[in-house]
This record gives C-alpha cells, sequence and structure tokens, in this order.
C-alpha cells in the first residue's frame, strides 16, 4: 500500500505540466519589477547598505570625521530615530522614517586617507565586499573624480561630498554621480562683486595656485569673474601640493605690483600660505595707493580653526554655513549639536543632504533600482535643507542653490564663530550653461556590478 | 635686486630648519651608526611639546551661564584660563610667549623621548643591515604619527609668535621680512654653534667625536661610549625638537610635518656627506637657498617645474661629481 502514494497516474502528470506551462507563459509584466530589479547589489533581505568613503586619515581627516558623523545621524533620521532633523523640513518628501521602501538602513564605512586611488580602492572594497547600494562621501575633488569613474563603471550611485572642482560635474561629470556642493565657477560669479564692491574695480590681482584640477579651475573662475569687474591680472603661479613653507611663492607678490594676493589653496596648504602672508606683512602693505588685500575663494569652517587669526577679514565663499536662520538649518544644527556637541561644518551638511536626498529618490522611484533614482532625482527640486530652493539640473547632475559670501569674523565669541555671512547670492545668478564644462553623462542603464 | 635679497633670507630661513634637522640625523648616524627614519617625527614631537604647553597654559575654568544657552538649546559655558585667573595680566603675557617658553619643557621632553627610543628599540637594530633600521624606524614614525593624530587630529593647530614678534622688520623699502622668521634664523645658527661647541670645547664631545671615529679603540681604553652615545641620541632629539617648537608659528603643526621635512633633510645629509656634521649644515642652508632661487617667477618662466625637483636635481649632480657628499668621510658607509 505504501507505494501506491507515489504512484503518478496519467490525468495528474497532464495537470501539473499544464499548470506549469500556463505559469512560464505569463507575461513577465505582471510580476512587478522581477526582471528590472536585477542590478549591482540588490537589496535581499531587510536591510539596504549605504557606503561611507570618507578621509579618515590624510590632511582632510578631520574633515571627513565630521562628514561621517553627519551620515551617522542621517542613518538615525532614516531609520526613525532621534529628532529626524532636516526630514521635518524637508520639501516635498517622500520618505517616511521607516527606512528607505522599508528597508532598514545599515551602513559601511572606508577610509579614502585623502588619496584618489585609495578612495578608489575603498569603495571598490565597499561594493564588491560589503554590498553597497549607493557610494557617498569625499572631500577632494581628485576623489570625486576618481570615485564617480569607478561607480560610472560598476553600476553604483555616486553622492559627491565635499568637492568643488567645476570638473566634477563638467568635463568629468557621470551619469551615476551626483554633486550638492557648489563649484569654483559659483564661487567667482557670487564673490567677483563683492570683491568689485569692498576692494573697488580698479584692482591687480596676483594668484597662488595649487597645482591639480581644483586649484586650476578655482583659478580660471576666479581670474573671470575679478577681470569681469575691471581688475586685473598680474601674475598666477603653481605651487606644489602639501608645500609647508610658501616665503619663496610668497616674497615675489611683495614687488609684483599686485595690491590683492588671491589663494587658490585648500585645506592644510590654505592655512599655510594665508598663515604666512599675513606674517609677510602683506594684510599691513600698501599698493598702488592702496591697501593690500587677501582673498581665499573656498575655505571651511575647520580650515579657518587652523589659520587663526590670519583669516579675520577674509572674503570667500561657502556652501552653507549653521548660522542661517532657516528652520531647517536649525533643525539641522540642533541635531547635529544635541548628538556631537559641536555646530556641524558645510562638509557635514552637504554629506546629511546627499544620504537624504538619494533614500527620497529611491522612496519616490519605489526602486533601488538606480536607472529609476537616477530619473527621481534629475530635474528634482527641493527646498528646506538650509540653501533655500534647491534644483538638481538634469543635464550636469549639479544643484544649482543659493551661494554664501563669507567673511572671517573680526571678534569671534568662540572657536565655531569664525565666519561671517555677508551676502546670499541668490542660485539664478549663479547658474551657468552647462555646456561650457563639455563632457558627456554617459549611460544610464544598471548594470549587474560591472 | 630687492627679490634676491629676499630669496636669500627666505633660503637661510628655509636652510635653518633643514640644517637643525640634518644635523640630529648625521648625529644619531654618526654615533650610533643609525639610519633614522623616525628623525622627522621627533621634530613633530618638538612642535607639539609647544602645542601642549600652550594647550596647558590655556585650560580653563568652566563655568556654565543658565541665562545663555548654544544654538543647539545646552546651557552656554563661559570659559577663563587657569593661568589668566591667577596671575591676571601677567598670565596672559605668560600665554603670549607660550612658544619661546615652551623650549624650557621641550629639553628634557625631548632628551627622555630621545633615550627611550634608542634604548627601547633602536640599540636591538645596531648590528642589523640599514634597510632594518630603515624600516623599523619608519615604522617608528608611523606610530608617533598616529598618536598625536588621534590626540590632536590631523588639521593643522595654529600657534602664534609673541604679539611682539607677529609684525614683519621693513628692512627697506621693498625689503619686508617676518620677525620670527628672522628669530629663528639666528635661534637655528645658536643651537648649530651650541652643539658644535658642544662636541669640540667639552671633554665628553671629545670622547664622542673619538668614538664617531674608532668606536672600538675608544672602548678599549674603558669608556663607557654606549652610555655617550645614547645620550648623543638624546641629544639629536632635542636639536630637531627645540627646531620643531621654534617652527610652529611659521608653520601650524600637524601630526605629518615631520614626514615633509624627513625626505628633504636625508638629501641634505647624503649632499652634505654621510656622517659630516660641517657637511649637513653647509648643505642645509646651499639646499635652502636654491629651493627659494628656483621658485623665482624669472627663474620658473626660463625651466618650468624647477622649483619642484631643484634640491633632487642638484643632489644627483654632486653625488655624479662628489660621491661621498660635499664633506663626506671616507669609509662612511661605504663597508
Amino acid at each position: 500500500m505504501a507505494n501506491d502514494k507515489l504512484i503518478i497516474n496519467r490525468r495528474t502528470a497532464l495537470k501539473t505540466g499544464l499548470a506549469g506551462a500556463a505559469a512560464l507563459a505569463t507575461p513577465t509584466f505582471f510580476i512587478r519589477n522581477a526582471w528590472a530589479d536585477d542590478f549591482c547589489n540588490m537589496p535581499k533581505g531587510k536591510e539596504v547598505t549605504f557606503g561611507f568613503n570618507i578621509p579618515q586619515s590624510g590632511a582632510y581627516a578631520d574633515e571627513g570625521m565630521d562628514e561621517l558623523k553627519a551620515y551617522q545621524l542621517a542613518v538615525k533620521h532614516l531609520n526613525g530615530e532621534g529628532d529626524g532633523g532636516m526630514l521635518k523640513t524637508m520639501k516635498p518628501l517622500a520618505l517616511k522614517g521607516n527606512g528607505v521602501l522599508g528597508k532598514k538602513v545599515a551602513y559601511v564605512s572606508g577610509d579614502t586617507q585623502t588619496k584618489a586611488d585609495q578612495a578608489r580602492a575603498t569603495a571598490k572594497r565597499m561594493i564588491e565586499k560589503d554590498g553597497a547600494i549607493m557610494i557617498t562621501g569625499g572631500s577632494s575633488s581628485a576623489e570625486a573624480v576618481a570615485v564617480q569613474s569607478l561607480c560610472q563603471d560598476v553600476g553604483v550611485i555616486f553622492m559627491a561630498g565635499l568637492t568643488h572642482s567645476n570638473d566634477t560635474t563638467g568635463k568629468d561629470k557621470r551619469a551615476y554621480g551626483f554633486r550638492h556642493f557648489f563649484n569654483a565657477y559659483m564661487s567667482g560669479v557670487a564673490l567677483g562683486p563683492v570683491l568689485a564692491e569692498a576692494y573697488g574695480k580698479d584692482r591687480v590681482a596676483y594668484h597662488l595656485t595649487a597645482d591639480y584640477t581644483w586649484g586650476w579651475t578655482q583659478e580660471e573662475s576666479m581670474k573671470d569673474a575679478t577681470e569681469k569687474q575691471g581688475w586685473k591680472t598680474v601674475k598666477a603661479v603653481r605651487t606644489p601640493l602639501g608645500a609647508a613653507d610658501f616665503s619663496q611663492y610668497i616674497t615675489p607678490v611683495l614687488n609684483s605690483g599686485a595690491d590683492v594676493l588671491i589663494l587658490n589653496h585648500y585645506g592644510k596648504d590654505m592655512i599655510n600660505s594665508l598663515t604666512q602672508a599675513v606674517q609677510f606683512g602683506l594684510r599691513d602693505k600698501m599698493a598702488n595707493g592702496k591697501k593690500f588685500e587677501i582673498v581665499v575663494p573656498l575655505f571651511s569652517e575647520l580650515m579657518a580653526q587652523g589659520a587663526g587669526d590670519a583669516i579675520k577679514g577674509i572674503y570667500g565663499t561657502a556652501n552653507w554655513d549653521w548660522k542661517l536662520e532657516d528652520a531647517a538649518t536649525s533643525a539641522f544644527t540642533k541635531s547635529f549639536g544635541a548628538a556631537y556637541g559641536t555646530p556641524p561644518s558645510q562638509a557635514a551638511q552637504t554629506c546629511y543632504v546627499q544620504a537624504l536626498l538619494y533614500a527620497d529618490a529611491c522612496e519616490r522611484a519605489g526602486s533601488f533600482n538606480p536607472t529609476a533614482v537616477i530619473k527621481a532625482l534629475e530635474g528634482f527640486e527641493f527646498d528646506g535643507m538650509g540653501n533655500g530652493k534647491t534644483l538638481y539640473r538634469a543635464a550636469d547632475h549639479q544643484c544649482f542653490k543659493d551661494v554664501l559670501v563669507v567673511q572671517g569674523k573680526d571678534k569671534p565669541k568662540d572657536k565655531f564663530d569664525l565666519l561671517e555671512v555677508r551676502k546670499i547670492v541668490p542660485a539664478s545668478q549663479v547658474t551657468y550653461d552647462p555646456s561650457i564644462f563639455g563632457g558627456e553623462l554617459g549611460s544610464k542603464d544598471a548594470k549587474k556590478c560591472g | 635686486m630687492d627679490a634676491i635679497i629676499l630669496q636669500i633670507l627666505n633660503g637661510l630661513d628655509k636652510g635653518g630648519a633643514y640644517a637643525l634637522i640634518a644635523l640630529g640625523l648625521t648625529l644619531a648616524f654618526g654615533t650610533l651608526g643609525v639610519v633614522n627614519f623616525a628623525h622627522g617625527a621627533l621634530f613633530m614631537l618638538g612642535a607639539f611639546c609647544a602645542v601642549v604647553f600652550n594647550k596647558l597654559l590655556t585650560l580653563e575654568i568652566v563655568r556654565v551661564d543658565p541665562t545663555k544657552t548654544t544654538p543647539w538649546g545646552s546651557p552656554l559655558e563661559v570659559k577663563t584660563p587657569y593661568v589668566q585667573a591667577m596671575l591676571g595680566d601677567w598670565g596672559k603675557v605668560f600665554i603670549d610667549y607660550s612658544v619661546p617658553v615652551s623650549i624650557v619643557m621641550a629639553i628634557p621632553v625631548m632628551l627622555l623621548i630621545g633615550i627611550v627610543i634608542e634604548r627601547g628599540l633602536i640599540r636591538f637594530f645596531y648590528k642589523r643591515p640599514h634597510a632594518d633600521q630603515i624600516l623599523v624606524t619608519f615604522g617608528l614614525a608611523i606610530v608617533l604619527q598616529e598618536i598625536v593624530k588621534h590626540f590632536f587630529g590631523a588639521n593643522p593647530i595654529a600657534q602664534s609668535a609673541p604679539q611682539i614678534f607677529s609684525g614683519s622688520l621693513q628692512m627697506t623699502e621693498a625689503i619686508v621680512y617676518p620677525y620670527w622668521r628672522i628669530i629663528y634664523l639666528a635661534f637655528s645658527l645658536a643651537v648649530i654653534a651650541a652643539v658644535f661647541a658642544f662636541l669640540q670645547l667639552t671633554t665628553f664631545g671629545m670622547v664622542v667625536r673619538a668614538g664617531m671615529q674608532d668606536r672600538e679603540t675608544v672602548g678599549l681604553l674603558g669608556i663607557n661610549i654606549e652610555r655617550r652615545f645614547t645620550i648623543v641620541f638624546g641629544l639629536a632629539a632635542v636639536v630637531a625638537g627645540v627646531a620643531g617648537v621654534m617652527y610652529t608659528p611659521i608653520v601650524p603643526p600637524d601630526y605629518h610635518m615631520g614626514m615633509d621635512f624627513l625626505v628633504l633633510s636625508f638629501v641634505v645629509v647624503v649632499v652634505g656627506g654621510m656622517g659630516s656634521l660641517p657637511g649637513a649644515v653647509l648643505a642645509g642652508f646651499l639646499l635652502g637657498i636654491l629651493q627659494s632661487f628656483a621658485s623665482m617667477n624669472e627663474v620658473k618662466a626660463l625651466v618650468p617645474g624647477i622649483d619642484q625637483i631643484i634640491i633632487y636635481l642638484v643632489a644627483v649632480v654632486i653625488l655624479l661629481v662628489r660621491p661621498r657628499g660635499l664633506l663626506g668621510r671616507k669609509g662612511v658607509m661605504e663597508s
């Protein structure tokens, strides 16, 4: 009798065969996203992993650590923990505070050591070993350009952190890369008129420029912007990256006929060159019958701390400042301050916003599929993230928003109160034609991890 | 002409720092025969002695002011340095002079660090090949850097020269030079002179010099040359350390500053001649001046990028013409 149970008669075989054939013949569009979701690192469990690729050592380590804190806060807020930060102010908002598409957000982090090749290696590791669905971070343009190109090749979205070179969303732009931070061109356009107003239109400028991609684009943008205001450029000198002592580059400025020194330096270079320029008495000097001035087109609060008194009165630009008075800035500063005891830097803000924007785009797209997420981010207009109304332009994946002109404060209350916002330049004034920087976005198709 | 004078001053100043670091390196190499790649880290530790001293002086009494709040809602803390609270205006002066005064702290600290490094690590590598010594001292430099980074972060920490020296000296209408850089040059010359005087005029120095020439014979005379060499290593650490202390108002120190100088200092030692103290000093100033001249716009217009390679170019030429360096002794590193 026991053997009877195993006997399959002709009728059962026919029924099973027909049912199987019908199932196979069913058009795939009845099964939602069955094939469409076959892309690099498609999340399969209850969690989705973000990859935070930040400098935890090297010249920009302090900025990197601030970025990591911001990311950790973003993960908390996305998962519905803490006070919600900018999730309370972001408009429009698809996120529900229960992770992303119902999956809890987890993260892995890598140390880029402030080096482009290392940044690429850690991003690759996070994609291949840790299954990161998205890579974000970085504190230099060299890193951003390298990681962005890797992400394009393997089909993983890259949300750039602090990168200011025109090339990131210019000649090196990629379909998989998105930048919230502003760029050198915008700094120039925002700063030019303010400088002309403060120092006059009859000025002669001398540039000292860090000899790499960011420095070159910064120099070009500042030259354009100041010459449009009637300034002349007497000389532009390239300095090696990481030169501790800039005295041999500063002394020729003294008798060059210039009355403004523009320092296209960032990080440690900027701290050293600015400190030394001040020591050489440039700020007490008279040239061409005017008071000699120094300009640093881009600087951060952390760099201002390093430069000490030398930063007082210096004009520059910033992406964001924690002292802005809108509701989103207050909400983020409050969350960050309560968690870490310090106000957030502009690097922290851009990274926090990028993490939220990516998550929100997934939620709106209803999928982690990068092609759908790219589509959701392109042309997305939002507000309530601390920078006013912002557009993620589809043509080059660059955000357009207000740019701040800042000045080193003369009498800071404490070490977090070093910059003063002098002017908010509206987004419309810093918007440019995407074709001026060239480059191609490339393919937006989803891939199976390169 | 003014531009040339300014570049000579720059070169002398830079050369002062190179010479001080190279002097310490040569001392360690000449006495112990050790190629010390951690020497740059000792320069950095010296600079951080100034940072620590400044931090100690500016330790603050924190009072909470319940009537005011921070932007994120916690009560505002009002901070006053202890020294200022105790000594009033004198406290302020003390804080203002923290960089030069910190030399008093840096000398014993660096001497101790030098002796501990020599006794605790380097002595085990005397008889090992130079490659092993380079590896272990390079490893030590990385460890020291990471320790400093752990406690002080990666960002440079600005240190100010005393207010009175913070301006610049107007020599002629076109020649302006910062007071502190002039002081640094004078300081480096004084330290170099002191080290030479110590080695030339004291019995201790005489024994050390004899040991540098022929260690075995000095040992046979019943002199404990090892102990003296340990002290010389400590002295080398002190020279690097004080050079670092005084350099802080010129370049804000960070954990990596030693590495920036290390490679250059080795080039200085090789150009000067391995084991030759006058050679190290001569090469330090020579390369400092050449580097400054190569950065002049007129020179860069003729040979673009020369400022970034001049030191290595000169090193290649000198080693081709004089393989032992400018003042190198026969037999050093030639076995």
